[in-house]
Formats: C-alpha cells, structure tokens, sequence
C-alpha cells in the first residue's frame, strides 16, 4: 500500500513542481516590462558606460596643442604586453641645453589588454583610459595609433 | 473514393469547372496537385509562423526581445532564416551512405505531410474523410522514425548514430501510451473517422464530457506527443548539449531545412489530432442544454475555433520546451514504461467501463 | 594513461575540444558501450598560454594581471592570492579600507561566479531560461564591477598594497540594491530548477564522489565540501580579515551532484551575508598603500592560498632577489577538480557526463593555464 501511496506521491510532485516552473516563465511572458534587452546600436545615446571604464589609453592635450607627458618611458617599462613604444628625440632648448622630448607615443590598441597599470605608473598623470569600445576596424594597421598630435609639445612649467 | 473537398463554394466552383473543362480523370489529378500545393503552403506558413512566434514566445520568457531586425518588430526573420537556408550548400560527408544520406530527409518530410490528410480543418475542409482517420494517423506517423534511423546511421558520425539510436527507442515506446490515449476517445465516440469524432462532440466537447479519463488521457496525449516530437525535455535525439546535434549533426542548407520543416510539420499535426480528438477540432464551444451560448459560439467560424485550439496546444508545447531540463535516456524510457503506459491501461479500463454505462454527458 | 583496446560493442567519442557542454576546449574521450561509458580519458593543453612561464619574464605587480585570465570567473581572487603572496614577501599589509573592498569584491566574485554557473547547469542540462535568469542579477554585479575597476570581467583591480581605486561614490547603493534584489529572486532559483523533478531525477545518485575519494584526488571547493570535506581556505586559513566576518562553512555528505548544486545555492546565500556585514562598516581610510615603482622581493619563497569560487588556489612565489620572480607556480583548483571526473563517469551515462561536468563547474583556462 506504501509503494502505490509512493508511486502516486511521485506523479503529483512531478506535476507540482513542473507546473511551478511554468508558472515562472510564464509570469514573465505577461510581464513584457521586465525585459532587460538593450538594443544597442539604437540607443548609443543614452548607454550607461561608468566614468571609469578602460576602453583604451588617450593622451589628452589642451587648448594649446600641449600635453603632459615627458618621454619618461616608465609606461613603457611598466606595460606588460608591450602595448606602449615611446620614441624621444634630443632637441636643443634656447639656453642651449640638451633635453630628450616626446616624438611619437605609439599605441598598439591591439595589443593592449586594458590593465590600466600604464595609468597607475605614470608620474605626471599624462595618460588616462576614454571610454571609447567601438574599436573595430577593417584594417589592423589602423588599431597602432600615435598618440600625441602633430605638432603638440610639453605643458609648459607647471606651477 | 471520393475526395471531400466540398462545401465551400469556391471549391466547388472549382471542381465544376475543371470538370467541364477537362476529362473527369485529369481534373482529378489537377485537383490532386492542387490539394496538395495547398497543403504544403499552409504548412510552409504556418511553419514560418511558428519559428517566429516562438522565439518571440522564448524571448518574452527569458526576458529577452527575440528578433527584433529584420522588419517590423523582427517579423521577417523566419522568412530571412528559410532563404538563407535554400541558398546553403548541401554538404554530403565524404564517407557517408551518399543514397540513405540524401534520401532521410525526404522520408522524414514526406511522412509528415502524408499525416496531414485525414485532418479536417472546417466542417468539409478535409483531404480524405478516410474511415479509420486516427488509426492512419498513429500508423503514418510513426513512420518518421525510419528517415530519422536513416539519417543516423548514414551520416558516419557517432554522435549522429546515437540520437537516431535514442529517437529510435524514444519514438517506438512512446507511440503505445499515445494509442491508448487516443483510445480513450475512440471508444466514447465509437468511430475512428475524424469527421465522426467532431461530430460526436457537437454537444461538447470531450475533454468536458468525458470525465476523469479523457482529461488524464489528454495530458498523456500531449507529453507522449512532445516526445514523439523530439522536443525539449525529450530532445534526446538532438541533445544540443550531449550529441552537438544528434541525427542531423552532419545535415546542412536545404537538407537540414527539411528536417526542420518535419518538425514542426509533426508538430502542427499532432497538435491539430490533439485538438480535434480532444478539443473537439472545428466544433464551436458547446454546452448541452444551453441553446443561447451554443447558438452564440456558432457564430465564430469553424475554422478559427480549429486554429485557436491547434494554436493553444502549440503554445502550451513552446512553453514546456522553455521551461523545462532535459531527461536522460534511462529515466524517459523509465517514465513511459513505469508510469505512463499503466496509467493509460488503466484509463483506458475506465474508459471503458463509461463509455459501456454511457455516463458521460 | 595506457591506450586501451576497443572489444566488439565498444566505441570511442571525443567529447570536444569543440563541444557545448565542455565550456571552453577540454577535450574528453569517452569509451562506450551503447549509452554507458567504461571510461574517459582528458586530453589538456589545448589553451594553454604558459602564464606561469610569461610570468617570469614579467615584473611583481605586471603579471597579476595575467592570473585573470586563468578563471576569469574568479579573476579578483586570483588577483587577490597574487597580491597577498607578494605583500607577504614585502611584509606589509593592506590597509584596513583596502582589505575590506578586497573581501567584498571576492563575494561578489563568488555571486557572479555561482550564478553563472547555475545558468550554465540549466543550459548543460537542456533548460534555455535558467541562463537569462542568472545573467539579470550577475549584469548588475559587473556593472558594479565596471564602474569601480573600470572593466567587467579581467579587472586587474586588486594590487599589491591594497587596490588600484577607491569605491565607486555609488558602490554602496547598488550593493544593498542588488542584495535586495537577489534576496527577492533566490525563490526563482528553487521554481525553475531546484524544485523541479526533472533536475532532481537528473542529479540525486549520481555523480558520487566519496571524502576519501575527494581528498585522495585533490579536489577542493564546493566538490570537496558536498562530499563533507572541510576545506574553506578562508575558514581554516583566514586572509583579508576573513576571521573578523560571520559566516558558515556549508558542508554536505552526499557527495552527488545534487549535494555539489545545493551546496552552490547555500554558498551564495552565505555570501550575500557576509556582504550584508561588511557594506555598512567599509572602514574609511587610505585604500592603498604605495609601492615603489619597481617591487624587488627579497630572495626565498612565498606562498598564499585563497578560497575561488571553485576551490583553493595556491600561488608560489621563488624569488631570487631581481625584479621579475624566478619561479610562479599556481596551483589551481579546476585542474583538481577535473580528476574527479574520470571515477564518477564510470558506469555513468553519456547524459550523466553532461550533468557532472556541470556540477563541478570546470573552467578550462585554469586547467591549463
């Protein structure tokens, strides 16, 4: 008598509980507000990406075509992947001294991992990561950008 | 034999005319080909319909939009699916059983289409009013297996041969509690023509005027039919995440599309035998004694009541494939073995024993 | 492993390196006979990156960031153990702030991990839905993630001498909201799949794996714990002020894969506890302690283990004084885990396979590493 009362229990739970499941995706089939789909090239302009993001590593310049980075190089040693290569050239200051300058700060964006430890290690604050992820594009060569603009040179003493 | 394509007039206008304008026997071969273009495009149709409507369906569940790109509201996805499909190459591996390998499909595709004849639509839309409707359609049906086993064994893939292996087994077990369901039926309204069973629900239907044992073999019919469908939670045959695919892992382009099209051709058939055997097919909503709600529902053509019904049971067979896990193969053989087949014995006992007194309304 | 012979009925299927159940390139080669499998052999290696070797060549605080990408589900606690084994070699500590921020971001970790996992299981087991479910609460994890760290998955966040960034101005608000959250939508978890007969047929009884087998094989985690084991690292050897928090070893002696689901069900419940303690009382303070800009380890050996998402994960550091290590070695919790497979699927059925694989929540890249 227990084994049918058993057999029978049996079915009901495995009614039960397949019903309860149902139940669920079936709220949620009249519940069209609690989708969570964003549709994401239609709604480029009100997508939420947070301050912080590291979407890839910029040198930012001022009004004046002037940034902040000294060719230090410590990005560079610090990078991991080797995502960083600075190239520096002897310029003559009008004193007549000789100091190395920043000539090209080149970015392999395809490469990069986005640690952010370029960021971490730079003594001046030069670099900072934009949130910038739509980096596709149909030729490599385009992901090794050079960073600082033409004809841009060092901040002036800062004070 | 006469073919039933009657009623409407515009049939008959048809008919008339090709009488008049060709020799008895060509007309009946036109009227043949017409038939079946016909059937095959509400299949293709509803086929197209219905991929869309449940991954719009599935979307909604999982809080997801489905297709939302290729037209309004992703509404000609389905179409873009069934080009892209057409336009694929048929890829044939090098050491298959080319002849079985190409044949499997068309087996599978044309014996779901040869389930689709005895199925009345409306009252008189019906291919053959054939006298033993749902013996036929069990028998016919169970015929898939065959392309399906073919389909496995000539692909030369391991994982191919052993879904078609389990739908073999799967198919094979779940047919008897899916003939003793529709049993049930047949002995309460003592015919196995379909027409005859619509009409022996002109005064309600069975599902309400058969008691206990109709509504236990109604669920049975749906998950031995969801199994017979190979549909998730008895996907065994296709295992996404066991097999890759199962039987037609090695299958592509316009040969995977019949597969597909088989599917969901079964699927609409056993929902319409399922509607029309339980729900009472074409029959409006009818309650003896109660002339005004009869004469109401009456208003309501025959075949939307049909679709409706055929269209409620696709819904509810979405909704498990959503919801639920999948069986492993032991426990499926298990479930059918251990409990649906003696609960259908039983209830067809029963069903008996009612259907003897006549107690049902 | 010897190769076998096949008898008669026997046949051979390689499960992967492309497989959907197989999470990533583990590559299984399972005997068998009909739906039974005699037995299985793993076949590694087809991701591994060499990261203890590119690990040499890279300098202390550089190659943390590669053991994210070992079990990316749990990069923060691999970050952590990296961390941890180097402020013990420097014998500093982290302030009290960064050592509390570590804690939270691990529990979070483990949240996000646990969930994915669920989903994961229900999409293994042929269920679709659980995966949308799990992935709504573990979104807002990684948008909590994203806007602290910076990225969502590989964060690099955690660092030696504490961690990169203060919190997020919105941290705490969307912590309590998502605990609330997800406290409201544990019930789901138990409606869909829990509960549910088929998932309970597919997972009581098998899969067994006893605690002598366990330990034997070196299984770690939630494995060894369903099997009653007591191995929570962060119990028996506290770090980050693990001591100072309130929470409960789950253990189960089942040990089948229904013990090693329930197990990750209560786990989670337990970490949301601990969060619930810790987000209130963030001690304020300095997040970070500065490190020079080139860390030298003094020559010896350090070792640190942490409790992942999926069980210990050991880092050893041999220094022999320069600015790059002589020798990392990681002892991962996956490539344990992995060699409990092989007794369990004995017997078992190809759909078995399936569920187990999915009950000890493998991760590839940290088997290979």
């Amino acid at each position: 008598m227990n084994s049918i009362y058993q057999y029978f229990r049996a079915i009901w739970y495995g009614f039960s509980s397949l019903w309860k499941g149902m139940m669920l995706t079936g709220h949620y089939l009249v519940h069209p507000k609690k989708i969570l789909t964003e549709q994401y090239p239609e709604n480029r302009d009100t997508l939420y990406i947070p301050e912080r993001f590291q979407g890839e590593v910029v040198l930012p310049h001022d009004e004046n075509n002037e940034h902040l980075c000294t060719g230090c190089t410590i990005c560079e040693m610090n990078c991991p992947n080797g995502s960083i290569k600075i190239i520096t050239r002897q310029v003559e200051t009008p004193e007549g001294k000789k100091k190395k300058e920043l000539d090209e700060w080149v970015y392999h964006l395809g490469l990069c991992t986005f640690c952010g430890q370029c960021i971490d290690a730079c003594p001046q604050d030069a670099i900072k990561m934009s949130n910038a992820f739509e980096h596709s594009v149909y030729d490599r060569k385009l992901l090794t950008k050079v960073l600082n603009q033409p004809g841009s040179k060092l901040k002036s003493a800062k004070k | 034999m006469q073919l039933s394509i009657s009623l409407l007039e515009i049939t008959r206008a048809i008919d008339s005319w090709l009488n008049s304008a060709f020799h008895p026997h060509v007309a009946y071969g036109i009227e043949l080909v017409l038939a079946g273009v016909a059937v095959i495009l509400l299949v293709v149709a509803m086929a197209i319909l219905m991929v869309y409507a449940e991954r719009k369906l599935a979307g909604f569940m999982q809080m997801r939009l489905g297709p939302m790109r290729v037209g309004k509201w992703g509404s000609m996805q389905a179409v873009a699916d069934v080009m892209k499909l057409l336009l694929k190459e048929c890829l044939v591996p090098t050491n298959s059983d080319k002849l079985m390998f190409r044949v499997a499909p068309f087996v599978v595709t044309i014996v779901s289409f040869m389930t689709l004849v005895p199925i009345a639509f409306a009252k008189g839309i019906q291919l053959w009013d054939i006298n033993i409707g749902v013996f036929y359609i069990t028998a016919v049906s169970s015929l898939s297996v065959i392309g399906i086993l073919m389909a496995g064994w000539s692909s030369n893939n391991k994982y191919s041969l052993l879904g078609a292996m389990r739908s073999g087994a799967q198919i094979v077990s779940y047919e008897l509690s899916g003939g003793l369901a529709l049993i049930v039926v047949v002995m309460m309204s003592g015919t196995l023509s379909i027409s005859g069973i619509v009409q022996a629900q002109a005064d309600g239907w069975w599902v309400i005027k058969g008691h206990i044992p109709v509504i236990i073999a109604f669920v049975t019919f749906i998950i031995t039919s969801t199994a017979e469908l190979n549909r998730a939670p008895f996907d065994l045959a296709e295992a996404e995440s066991e097999l890759t695919a199962g039987y037609h892992t090695e299958y592509s382009g316009m040969q995977f599309a019949m597969f597909f099209l088989s599917e969901y051709t079964n699927m609409f058939v056993l929902s319409m035998v399922a509607a029309t055997v339980f729900l009472g097919g074409w029959m409006p909503f009818h309650l003896a004694g109660l002339d005004g709600l009869n004469h109401f529902m009456d208003y309501i053509p025959g075949i939307v009541w049909f679709f409706g019904k055929t269209f409620f049971i696709l819904f509810l067979i979405v909704w498990f494939r959503w919801t639920f896990p999948r069986l492993r193969i032991d426990q499926l053989l298990k479930l059918e073995w251990k409990y649906l087949l003696p609960v259908s014995i039983i209830n067809v006992l029963f069903a008996a024993f009612i259907a003897l007194m006549g107690w049902y309304l | 492993m010897e190769t076998k012979d096949i008898k008669h009925d026997e046949f051979v299927i390689n499960v992967g390196p492309q497989h959907p159940s197989t999470h990533g390139v583990l590559r299984l080669e399972l005997w068998l006979d009909g739906e039974d499998i005699i037995d299985s052999k793993p076949h590694l290696g087809y991701i591994h990156r060499g990261i203890e070797k590119m690990s040499e060549a890279l300098g202390y605080k550089q190659f943390i960031y590669l053991t994210s990408r070992m079990d990316y589900l749990s990069a923060h606690i691999s970050n952590q153990a990296c961390s941890l084994a180097i402020e013990k070699g420097l014998q500093i500590e982290a302030p009290a702030r960064a050592q509390v921020i570590r804690v939270l971001m691990a529990e979070l970790t483990r949240l996000a991990s646990h969930q994915l996992w669920w989903g994961a299981l229900g999409l293994d087991l042929g269920a679709v839905s659980p995966f949308f479910y799990a992935f709504r609460e573990r979104e807002m994890i990684l948008e909590i993630f994203e806007e602290t760290c910076g990225s969502r998955l590989t964060m690099n966040y955690i660092t030696p001498g504490g961690v990169v960034n203060d919190l997020h101005p919105d941290f705490v608000k969307k912590v309590k909201k998502l605990i609330e959250q997800l406290k409201g939508n544990l019930h789901e978890y138990y409606q869909l799949l829990t509960g549910n007969v088929i998932l309970q047929a597919r997972t009581r009884g098998v899969g067994k794996l006893t605690a002598e087998d366990a330990v034997s094989l070196g299984c770690t985690g939630p494995v060894a714990r369903a099997s009653g084991v007591k191995c929570d690292v962060r119990k028996l050897h506290p770090y980050d002020g693990y001591d100072k928090v309130e929470f409960e070893e789950v253990l189960n002696d089942k040990g089948d894969n229904f013990a090693r689901y329930w197990l990750r069900i209560e786990e989670m419940k337990q970490s949301i506890y601990i969060i619930e303690q810790l987000i209130d009382n963030i001690p304020e303070g300095s997040y970070r302690e500065k490190l020079k800009g080139v860390v030298k380890l003094p020559a010896g050996e350090y070792y640190q283990r942490v409790e992942t998402a999926r069980g210990e994960l050991g880092v050893y550091i041999v220094s022999d004084g320069k600015k790059e290590p002589y020798r990392v070695r990681f002892r991962t919790p996956n490539f344990s885990n992995l060699n409990a497979l092989r007794p369990m699927l004995k017997g078992a059925k190809i759909g078995d396979m399936v569920s187990m694989m999915a009950t000890l929540d493998l991760i590839i890249p940290d088997i290979d590493r």
